[in-house]
């Protein structure tokens, strides 16, 4: 949807006010998923598999039933049969039927009169187990003789004769490889792995559900898409989608993994059978057992480049395991992988994998990383191979508006060239390195997200504004919003109020997902206060007994505007508000639309560490993340969301990972064992917003979440390398499998 | 006729096309025609595809206009993580 | 099961709970008292949401049993504004933007206070390694240490 430009001059956007929210959560007032109750609520439980992957002979009860407090037991017995597609998929991963899958996955679940005796009740549910032949890596997934996650899986895009672990398969291109690859002065090729990392929110999932036999029920949860929520429980508990009203509670972190459900259905189906509210809450290690991590990869990567510095064919093989369950992000990570730069022949494949895992989820850029990781490093051995400068030769081949991409279509206006001027000029990228010491550079790209939105906002009495948006806050969005209503209406930050709305309030949206909110609810908000304002003009023109064309809005006061120019007195929004019950009734505008106007964001990280050579541990000693925010509405938040996708990033490349025994079985579920970046091992985060408008937004926004976490993986391991002397194909980059990699190099 | 550019898995579907040309003047007719005229196109486009007019990608809205110049490439299907 | 009765004083109130023998400090507070300040993200004394002090010293809640309560003196997050107005802290949080999310946000103020109690004047290396034992997954850190660094310095100057 094209508009009529980006607006320039602002008032409010840009300035840094304090959020909304923010009194409430300095003072431990906020309230998160896990802080709500209700009268006679029970406590539920969840018995998980400890087996990677067994059949289910039989669930005995009935000892778990007999104990005091206990109200009652559900099995996948009590959910609807005859489910299909990813209704079938989420329904099988919240509560296992014939087999478990993974282990931590869900069997059957308690509710009881307090948590301790929900717990003690799990231990005396029976569970009679066949135990079957596992695989947990990608690679082993796809060989010939790896025990079949699932028979009939794969989709019609996979060729004759995979493993039927092989669920999804993609090609794509352009070009002529052999052609380009004869061209390069340099081609070199290398194979990449990257583990699974979790999405890691310090919040772990928690709801409190209340459904009736009637069928009609509430659900509270912390989730970033209640009517996602919303759209899953009742179809895996075969419900009507309106009898149910999702109400979120404030989020505590949530990066793509509270996008879809792990207990909200199995919440619904305890109250359904015990008849009272039942509140379900995970523990850390169910979290990392039973909730979506990203994908895991393996990857084959060639590029080749001439002396000058222009990448002549890159071709891509990429293989991820999403868990038990086809949606492994493959499709992404093809798109993208090469997406940076403009490239003649270019061919990527994609494997989508099933294994012995947890059902992946959507991670911050899901897909994006991995193969940034591979390419990013390959281009750089490039540079290294050739002698050139790695932001020299980026610019040489980085893409502009009306590149074609390397996915197909012509880029729109991009500021992938601007970040990386940004970076040359930063003294960052000239500070002198000392022994042991490396310096990285990388970039990358999210394509961004529109997706189904709606928003009202409503006049007060006072003239203050009420907006409702359907976009969880997870980061200060409000903040965001309340700035683009100010804006709009032209009135103080601190008369507007934002309030996230729940599903019974609202039509429907999509969840704070893809970079997507400030964009598309901020656009709503927008279009929804326009439409409040012409009312307001009118509200005026009656009243003056003049026409509403010759009424304008500016300055959050309507105003006479041509013949009639300063023919009356402003009429302010209070002023107009004061009168609404008698000149028509309550003022209020809404908007609802499915924006497609959405801009991609182009990032460039430079990163300095220092390598330990008795060690192998990894010190990141500056850290810089210049990224295009098209406008940044409330910067101190978009600076917010650049630190903390490159430390997300940080964490994936040198500590995270998902470790699997020989059995199949999680060896590191918890936060002592996966281990995410603390205080102490980081530096200051520098950040540079670079704004190139994105014509699509009437303020230029382009989301800015997911492109952060992209470039770390890559940058760091360049910088490694810039350190060591020795390229490492393999994340993440442990003290141990640096060491090793030294020691093997002298 | 508006020329809708495949990605190269959807290929083998068309016989070996790498463009192919429909009638349309929204998202919605050329994925409507899409099916109609090729067939072999209809379990990738059934399974979900994300389309890109003039640059810009389209999700899902079907009602956006189409021109015979635009420039159209069927892309695998997105989400937004 | 017989449950223990628990007398202690949490943020200057005296306060009294049944509690199983079980239950952590944690689990009172929230449960039993209704101060939801303190959260749990993990229940292993890893990521520090569910930090008090407990005598003036900083515990992870969810390592401390309810029964151990018995005496003490607790203080949480819901005490840290006094009289309708933010420590220096809480106000410094706000400002430099140093929560997205908020849920580390109690744990993290109650530690920092911690240390600046002791140390009013920490060298960024020492708030790291005080801090390090409170996971944010959201903001990096950076303008966590910032707010911390900027209160810290507007406390020395009020003393
Ligand atoms: S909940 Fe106590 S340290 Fe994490
Ligand atoms: S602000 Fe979300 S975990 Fe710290």
């Amino acid at each position: 949807m094209a508009l009529d430009g980006p607006k320039q001059d602002f008032k409010y956007i840009g300035t840094r006010p304090e959020r909304p929210d923010g009194w409430d959560k300095v003072t431990g007032k906020a309230r998160f998923g896990a802080d709500f109750s209700m009268p006679g609520m029970l406590h539920g439980a969840i018995l998980r598999s400890p087996h990677a992957h067994a059949k289910i002979i039989k669930i005995d009860a009935t000892k778990a039933l007999a104990l005091k407090g206990v109200k009652a037991v559900v099995t996948r017995a009590d959910f609807p049969e005859g489910l299909e597609g990813e209704d079938w998929n989420i329904q099988e991963n919240v509560m296992a039927g014939e087999k478990a899958l993974y282990d931590g996955h869900a069997v059957a679940a308690v509710a009881a009169t307090s948590q301790l005796i929900a717990r003690d009740a799990l231990k005396l549910i029976e569970v009679e187990y066949e135990v079957l032949p596992h695989v947990t890596d990608v690679d082993k997934a796809m060989a010939e003789d790896a025990p079949v996650i699932r028979e009939g899986a794969a989709d019609y895009s996979v060729p004759e004769g995979m493993h039927p672990n092989v669920v999804r398969y993609m090609e794509s291109g352009r070009g002529d490889l052999e052609k380009g690859f004869a061209e390069a002065d340099l081609v070199i090729e290398e194979s990449f792995t990257t583990e699974a990392a979790h999405q890691g929110y310090i919040e772990p999932h928690a709801c409190v559900a209340n459904l009736g036999a009637d069928g009609k029920g509430d659900l509270w949860c912390c989730t970033q898409g209640h009517w996602f929520v919303r759209q899953m429980c009742t179809a895996v508990l075969g419900l009507e989608a309106t009898q149910l009203r999702v109400t979120p509670s404030e989020i505590g972190g949530g990066f793509g993994g509270k996008t879809t459900v792990f207990i909200d259905p199995v919440a619904l189906a305890l109250s359904r059978k015990a008849g009272r509210p039942v509140k379900l809450v995970m523990s850390r290690s169910e979290v990392l057992r039973a909730t979506g991590p990203t994908a895991s990869a393996s990857m084959d990567i060639k590029m080749g480049m001439t002396k000058e510095g222009k990448i002549t064919a890159a071709s891509g093989t990429f293989r991820m395991q999403g868990g038990a369950f086809p949606g492994a992000p493959v499709d992404v990570t093809t798109m993208l992988a090469f997406a940076n730069y403009d490239i003649e022949h270019v061919h990527h494949v994609g494997y989508d994998v099933m294994t012995n895992r947890p059902k992946q989820a959507a991670y911050r850029a899901p897909g994006a990383p991995m193969g940034a990781f591979a390419t990013e490093s390959v281009l750089d051995e490039l540079c290294r191979g050739l002698g050139l400068d790695p932001i020299e030769t980026r610019l040489k081949n980085a893409v502009k508006e009306g590149t074609p991409a390397t996915f197909g279509p012509k880029f729109p206006p991009v500021g992938l060239i601007e970040t990386l001027e940004e970076a040359r000029a930063h003294p960052n990228y000239s500070v002198k390195l000392g022994p042991n010491q490396g310096r990285g550079v990388a970039s990358g790209y999210w394509m961004n997200w529109g997706g189904e939105t709606s928003a009202s906002v409503a006049i007060g009495d006072d003239g203050s504004v009420q907006v409702s948006i359907g976009t969880v806050d997870i980061g200060g969005s409000r903040a965001s919003m309340a700035l683009m209503a100010a804006e709009a209406f032209g009135i103080p930050y601190e008369n507007v109020r934002v309030s996230i709305a729940d599903t019974g309030s609202l039509g429907i949206n999509e969840p704070t997902h893809g970079s997507r909110a400030t964009f598309a609810s901020g656009l709503a908000i927008i279009e929804a206060s326009r439409e409040a304002t012409r009312k307001l003009c009118q509200r005026a023109a009656d009243k003056w007994g003049i026409d509403a064309d010759a009424v304008t809005w500016e300055d959050g006061c309507a105003k006479p505007s041509g013949p009639n120019a300063g023919e009356f007195d402003p009429l302010t929004i209070a002023e107009i508000a004061a009168e609404m019950g008698s000149t028509g009734g309550p003022i209020s505008g809404h908007h609802e639309s499915t924006p497609d106007g959405f801009g991609g964001s182009f990032g460039t990280h430079v990163v300095d560490v220092e390598v330990d050579p008795e060690t192998g541990r990894t010190t990141i000693l500056r850290y810089l993340v210049v990224q295009d925010a098209g406008k940044a509405i409330h910067p101190a938040y978009v600076e917010g969301q650049f630190q903390g996708g490159a430390v997300q990033g940080i964490g994936w490349t040198l500590n995270e990972e998902y470790i699997y025994g020989e059995d199949g079985r999680l060896q590191n579920p918890i936060f002592l064992d996966y281990r995410v970046p603390v205080a102490s091992d980081l530096p200051m985060i520098d950040t540079v917003i670079v704004e190139v408008p994105n014509p699509g937004h009437p303020y230029g926004v382009r989301g800015v979440g997911e492109t952060g976490i992209t470039p770390p993986l890559p940058a760091i391991a360049n910088a490694v390398r810039d350190a060591i002397g020795v390229r490492m194909k393999k994340l993440p980059l442990t003290p141990p499998r640096v060491l090793a990699a030294i020691k093997a190099r002298d | 006729m508006v020329q809708v550019h495949l990605w190269s898995g959807l290929r083998p579907l068309v016989d070996g096309r790498e463009v192919v040309e429909v009638e349309g003047e929204t998202v919605g007719q050329l994925l409507d025609n899409l099916v109609k005229d090729y067939p072999g196109l209809k379990p990738a486009i059934d399974k979900g595809v994300s389309i890109s007019v003039d640059g810009q990608i389209i999700p899902k809205s079907r009602g956006v206009k189409v021109k015979d110049s635009s420039e159209v490439f069927l892309l695998q299907r997105l989400y937004a993580g | 099961m017989s449950k223990i009765h628990v007398t202690t004083k949490v943020n200057g109130d005296e306060v009294e709970y049944l509690c199983e023998p079980r239950e952590t400090l944690l689990d009172c507070l929230r449960d039993h008292l209704d101060l939801t300040g303190a959260k749990e993200g993990c229940g292993t004394g890893d990521c520090g949401a569910c930090s008090v002090t407990m005598d003036g010293r900083l515990v992870c809640s969810c390592l401390v049993l309810g029964a151990e309560a018995q005496g003490k003196e607790i203080a949480t997050i819901e005490g840290m504004a006094e009289d309708g107005a933010l420590h220096p802290l809480q106000r410094k949080f706000i400002e430099h933007a140093a929560l997205q999310c908020g849920i580390c946000t109690p744990g993290i103020l109650v530690a920092a206070k911690s240390l600046l109690e002791k140390n009013p004047d920490p060298t960024e290396t020492e708030m790291r390694y005080w801090l390090a034992g409170n996971l944010c997954r959201c903001t990096g850190y950076d303008k966590i240490i910032r707010a911390v660094m900027d209160a810290a310095a507007e406390m020395r100057e009020a003393s």
